[in-house]
């Protein structure tokens, strides 16, 4: 009986991975061949505004107000979902480990401010922070990414200061430090080894919560210049038309969905494969 | 137990400083709010912009504005907005209750569907109702809060015709919004629910419960539930700032007069003293949720005080 339950959950956890990784790999595919694969995104043609979809090959998803073709837009939009969260999360990955591992191994006042700028960050959510700085700043897709950087950056820093906390205390640390390895040996060698499983599952969760953070910013009007296609802005201009024509807030929808659920499929395998102890649990 | 309580406090108010700074001096970076006032009237001498500044307090030193920003925060007067110069406090006085409102309808809809589903799920561990809640978990934390608004909109106003796409008017009006971020909420709460339930139904008065001869929903629902309370108490009150995240983004979409559209107005009107009060006040207020959440753990749970 347990023996049939473990093979079923197995199944099912690999089943999560080709589903997650399916979804990933057809959208990624789409979105960076979509020069080659459709029509030009900015194509306006106003013979064939508010084409309704399914209905013309030419234009699957159907048009917008401006006759542009919605499927052409979404794959083209998708470019910068997967720039901004992937961008941004390298970022955060880089200042987060590095802050994390310095307070983690040197505590003290290190320790202070990390643990100082994750109460702030506790305190003040996104959307708050990025109001403040679009309201100065301007919206652009440098600045969403900056702000996510900025935003982010303290998750790493607390996963890795906690597993270096802990890590710092076990015989193997101990004896490498007891036979004299200096600490950037120390550092390269022991503890970002013991670190990666866990950051590498935090990333992947991160990226598909920044396209998220990214979407509201630029639907709002406070993110990625509407000029761009984009799945935000798409949804945006689609709030005029939703009456009379939904397939212009649907299709960029759910393109943000499946990348997003994608993203948590593969993030969700990987976190029982790589880190089973559950440091990045939600 | 007292020196948990006072540094609780003491990292708390760090935090709301170190917030009303940041914002302080963000908006300060802006430029000279004279001149937006002044923008559209012709002739403006400098004495004119002189008189501007004096009559909002630009001419003062920043650390003074920045002090008086903080005594405006603790006798709620937030001065005059840029815009037909109305009271900020009289803005914020009704955007405020229109959140909250909202905030607590989420949370009651995202309580009233995470519990029963989190409980099914802990009870039936790895078999197909588990998974089946935990893929849809999935799902509901995956979907963009704007978006899935909209789509509720498409279908229950536009489709339907059964509730009204916008605005704060009665009950109905609050069905959407609501549903909303309970949704969004749920997915997270759901696996936080099974979690805390799983490890409650191994504790022994459980079996002792189950022994006696109690029914299974009894067990369930009055002796496992109530041991849950706590951990998922701190949990829902940790949320607020996700949960007030969300709402203002979504007050977006179903234009609800409440503190998010006040703050987007503000944006698009360059009107800071009404975007400082906001972000001030939705900031004040997680902190002191966090707190207040923090200390009544440390209360219930000796354990976290030494921490």
């Amino acid at each position: 009986m347990a023996a049939t339950i473990s093979l079923h959950l197995r199944n099912l956890k690999s089943l999560e991975f080709i589903l997650g990784a399916v979804l990933l790999g057809v959208i990624v595919f789409c979105v960076l061949f979509s020069q080659w694969l459709f029509t030009p995104p900015g194509a306006i043609d106003l013979g064939a505004r508010l084409l309704p979809p399914f209905q013309d090959v030419a234009h699957l998803f159907g048009t917008d107000a401006l006759g542009r073709d919605v499927l052409s837009r979404v794959a083209a939009g998708g470019w910068v979902s997967l720039k901004v969260g992937f961008l941004s999360v390298m970022g955060s990955v880089v200042i987060g480990v590095v802050m994390g591992l310095i307070s983690g191994y040197y505590r003290g006042v290190w320790d202070v401010i990390v643990m100082r700028f994750a109460d702030i960050q506790l305190a003040l959510p996104f959307i708050l922070l990025a109001i403040t700085f679009v309201a100065i700043l301007g919206g652009s897709l440098t600045n969403t990414i900056i702000l996510l950087i900025i935003s982010q950056w303290v998750q790493y820093a607390r996963l890795v200061r906690g597993s270096v906390l802990t890590l710092r205390e076990r015989e193997f640390i101990l004896s490498a430090r007891a036979i004299g390895v200096k600490d950037m040996a120390l550092i390269l060698h022991h503890f970002l080894p013991n670190l990666l499983g866990p950051v590498i599952v935090l990333m992947t969760l991160n990226v598909a919560n920044n396209i998220l953070l990214e979407s509201s910013l630029t639907f709002l009007g406070l993110g990625v210049d509407p000029t761009i296609p984009s799945w935000g802005g798409m949804l945006a201009e689609g709030r005029t038309y939703l009456q009379t024509a939904w397939w212009i807030s649907v299709f960029p929808g759910l393109a943000i969905l499946l990348t997003v659920l994608g993203l948590n499929l593969l993030g969700d395998w990987l976190r029982d494969t790589l880190d089973p102890t559950g440091r990045t649990s939600r | 137990m007292i020196a948990f309580i006072m540094k609780r406090v003491i990292q708390a108010i760090f935090v709301v400083i170190a917030v009303s700074l940041v914002v302080a001096v963000a908006i300060r970076l802006t430029g000279d709010p004279a001149l937006m006032i002044a923008q559209g009237a012709t002739n403006i001498t400098e004495a004119d912009l002189e008189r501007i500044r004096e009559g909002l307090g630009l001419n003062q030193p920043f650390i003074v504005q920045y002090l008086q920003s903080l005594a405006g925060l603790l006798t709620w007067q937030f001065g005059n907005s840029f815009v037909g110069g109305t009271s900020v406090t009289l803005l914020i006085n009704k955007a405020l209750p229109a959140t909250l409102a909202l905030a607590f309808a989420s949370l009651f809809v995202s309580i009233a569907i995470s519990i029963p589903l989190g409980i099914r799920a802990a009870v039936s561990r790895g078999r197909w109702s588990d998974q089946l809640i935990r893929i849809c978990s999935l799902v509901g934390l995956s979907f963009p809060n704007f978006w899935l608004a909209t789509m509720l909109v498409l279908l229950f106003s536009i489709t339907l015709k059964w509730l009204p796409p916008s605005g704060m008017n009665g009950m109905q009006s609050f069905i959407m919004p609501a549903l909303t971020m309970g949704i969004i909420l749920t997915a997270t709460n759901v696996r936080l629910v099974r979690t805390t339930m799983l490890e409650t139904l191994n504790a022994q008065y459980i079996m002792v419960a189950r022994a006696k001869g109690l029914s299974e929903r009894k067990v369930l629902y009055k002796h496992a539930l109530r041991n849950c309370a706590i951990p998922l108490i701190t949990y829902f009150g940790l949320q607020f700032g996700t949960l007030l995240g969300g709402i203002v983004v979504i007050e977006r979409v179903f234009n609800w007069p409440g503190m998010g559209t006040l703050a987007f107005d503000a944006v698009a009107a360059r009107d800071y003293p009404v975007l400082q009060a906001v972000i001030m006040i939705l900031s004040l207020m997680i902190v002191a949720i966090n707190l207040l959440v923090d200390i009544a753990y440390g209360l219930v749970d000796p354990r976290i005080r030494t921490k």
